[in-house]
């Protein structure tokens, strides 16, 4: 059940993705575009290109695993569940409204394609490695997929998680670091200097790979390396990215770290972002 | 009740073997104190299913909700103090919120790490776990009723949080006892006051009864193992029928059982309640009966309390 788009296709596939983020969080005049925004590329071709996934059995048991530890940014992954078909486009209409799937964090018992209930920073990695260590277990061929933010990177857990990993050779598991240097009160060297994170997954023992985490072609060839490397060892994606990636008022800005955008706003993004689809 | 003293996790450490070799899904994640849990066995014996995270708790909590969405029982096994304070939050958000199938199995519950001193004896954990939802909390009495009461956590799909002594305890029941999370025993019956104990204060109920018999008392006792869900039905009946309640816990008698008890008695609107517990107090380096001793968890208190609640 993979999609194989191409570079192209994925970058229009993107397009597609961040167009759906930023309107959910305008209707919904609640949620987080800047992080959203920063890790669409990973979402976009872990979705439609890297993971083996069933939109119609959500919980086959020889799926490839998702886990987003940054869960505020869930609208970007609302989004490529969405449009791969696990539930119908409209729902994304319900985003944080009261009975909806779509919780303001991803809950696994409400949304379809939620593979672990995440929101609270630090704890997911913890959880992905459990699911890459079950799969080892049980001889299984699946793999998983994480994505941390660097402001989260400043929780002791991710390291507890990093080290196990390494413990036991989850070269299943793909870790990718959205390090767009931004956090809720400003930016990361001011609130917490993060060092270099790809150095520091790589002192605990993962193959690190240092991208451009906005650029799809990087991104593809490191996923694709990632896979092909089966050497005992975790995998780290350290991916400069931008926060609020594609929408140009929203683009490195600390301030539109968790806020909607007015009507205005909106059209303008949406606009700015109908001019950035390639020739496939 | 017999002369026989075991501490309770080593019924846990015979238990997760039994159920590991029956079940290859469960599995145990250690956090380097496995030689103290009693993981010892099942960690020589199923290596393939034994995971040790190291001395990092808020991980092995993470990593067992992991294993738990891919369809693993996993055994989170520390001491009650870090079981419960330490990985409070991912156990909320991690296990509880999505309500996943994973056991806190903790020794060293309340103040049973005597000479290990306050830092390690755990006096708040079930009044802690109790309130969050979809939690069930289970402190057995003995030996015997470790090793069912895991077996029927293995058996219950959801999170867990079962409490275990490092001290022996006496052996109350036998190896037939039946043991359902949620329902009390009923190990002594009597109408003139009722005496609802848990974990190893369960044999000091037992002796308090004892003591009162000899003084034409007749006292109820019930072994509340399972504090959350509460069998709130036990102690209505207790009310109903002897109208006097004393609570006895290795606990705070804040929010224990004591708590839970006090709020059914509140709500019936009939009925008196003490509670018999830790004081509100952080413990020391001590003998474990000193230390009962220093909050009043004695078969003499509780008998002294009962009389004067029947005055």
């Amino acid at each position: 059940m993979k999609d194989n788009l191409s570079v192209a296709q994925l970058q229009n596939k993107c397009v597609d993705l961040k167009k759906e983020v930023v309107t959910m969080i305008y209707k919904a005049q609640s949620g987080h575009p800047g992080g959203s925004l920063s890790v669409a590329d990973f979402i976009t071709a872990c979705y439609f290109r890297e993971m083996d996934v069933d939109p119609e059995n959500p919980r086959w048991p020889e799926r490839d695993r998702f886990v987003l530890s940054k869960g505020h940014v869930c609208p970007a992954q609302y989004a490529a569940l969405a449009m791969k078909g696990f539930f119908d486009m409209s729902v994304l209409d319900t985003l944080r409204r009261e009975g909806s799937p779509l919780q303001g964090h991803p809950d696994m018992k409400k949304c379809p394609g939620i593979d672990i209930s995440t929101g609270s920073l630090g704890q997911g990695l913890a959880c992905a490695v459990g699911m890459a260590l079950a799969a080892k277990m049980d001889h299984k061929g699946y793999r998983v997929y994480a994505a941390v933010g660097d402001g989260e990177c400043q929780e002791g857990e991710i390291w507890e998680a990093a080290q196990t990993a390494n413990k036991y050779g989850l070269d299943n598991l793909v870790v990718f670091v959205d390090n767009n240097n931004l956090q809720l009160d400003g930016t990361c060297d001011e609130v917490m200097p993060n060092i270099d994170l790809g150095k520091k997954f790589a002192a605990f023992g993962f193959d690190a790979y240092e991208i451009d985490g906005n650029d799809m072609a990087q991104m593809v060839a490191a996923l694709e390396l990632a896979r092909a490397v089966k050497n005992g060892r975790p995998k780290c994606i350290f991916g400069h990215t931008v926060k609020g990636n594609g929408v140009s008022f929203m683009e490195n800005q600390c301030g539109w770290h968790g806020v909607a955008p007015n009507e205005a706003q909106y059209q303008q993004a949406i606009d700015e972002l109908d001019k950035q689809y390639v020739a496939c | 009740m017999s002369e026989n003293k075991i501490a309770t996790r080593d019924g846990f450490g015979e238990a997760i073997v039994e159920l590991g070799k029956a079940n290859p899904n469960i599995c145990v994640v250690d956090i380097d104190i496995g030689k103290s849990c009693k993981t010892g066995a099942f960690r020589k014996e199923l290596p393939a299913q034994y995971l040790n995270v190291g001395i990092a708790e808020q991980n092995g909590a993470g990593v067992a909700a992991g294993l738990a969405t891919c369809g693993k029982i996993p055994f989170v096994v520390t001491y009650a103090a870090f079981g419960s304070m330490r990985i409070c939050e991912m156990i909320r958000q991690q296990i509880c919120y999505p309500h996943l199938n994973v056991k806190i199995a903790c020794s060293h519950g309340g103040v049973t790490p005597a000479n290990d001193g306050a830092s390690h004896q755990c006096i708040e954990d079930m009044g802690i776990l109790r309130t969050i939802p979809n939690m069930t909390v289970v402190m057995p009495a003995d030996y015997h009723a470790a090793k069912a009461l895991v077996k029927a956590a293995a058996a219950y799909d959801g999170p867990v949080y079962l409490r275990f002594t490092r001290d022996a305890v006496p052996v109350v029941y036998d190896e037939n006892a039946v043991f359902e999370i949620g329902k009390a025993n009923l190990l002594r019956q009597g109408q003139d006051v009722a005496i609802l104990a848990n974990g190893d204060t369960v044999c000091i109920a037992l002796a308090a009864a004892e003591a009162l018999s000899a003084k034409g008392v007749s006292a109820r006792v019930l072994d509340m193992h399972t504090v959350k869900p509460l069998d709130v039905d036990a102690v209505k009946a207790c009310i109903r029928d002897t109208g006097r309640l004393i609570t006895v816990e290795d606990h705070n008698i804040l929010n224990g059982l004591g708590s839970a008890v006090a709020d059914v008695v509140a709500e019936s609107g009939k009925g008196v309640l003490r509670r018999v517990g830790v004081q509100d107090q952080f413990g020391q380096s001590a003998p474990y009966a000193r230390l009962l001793e220093m909050n009043g968890i004695t078969a003499e208190n509780i008998t002294a309390l009962a009389l004067e609640l029947l005055k």
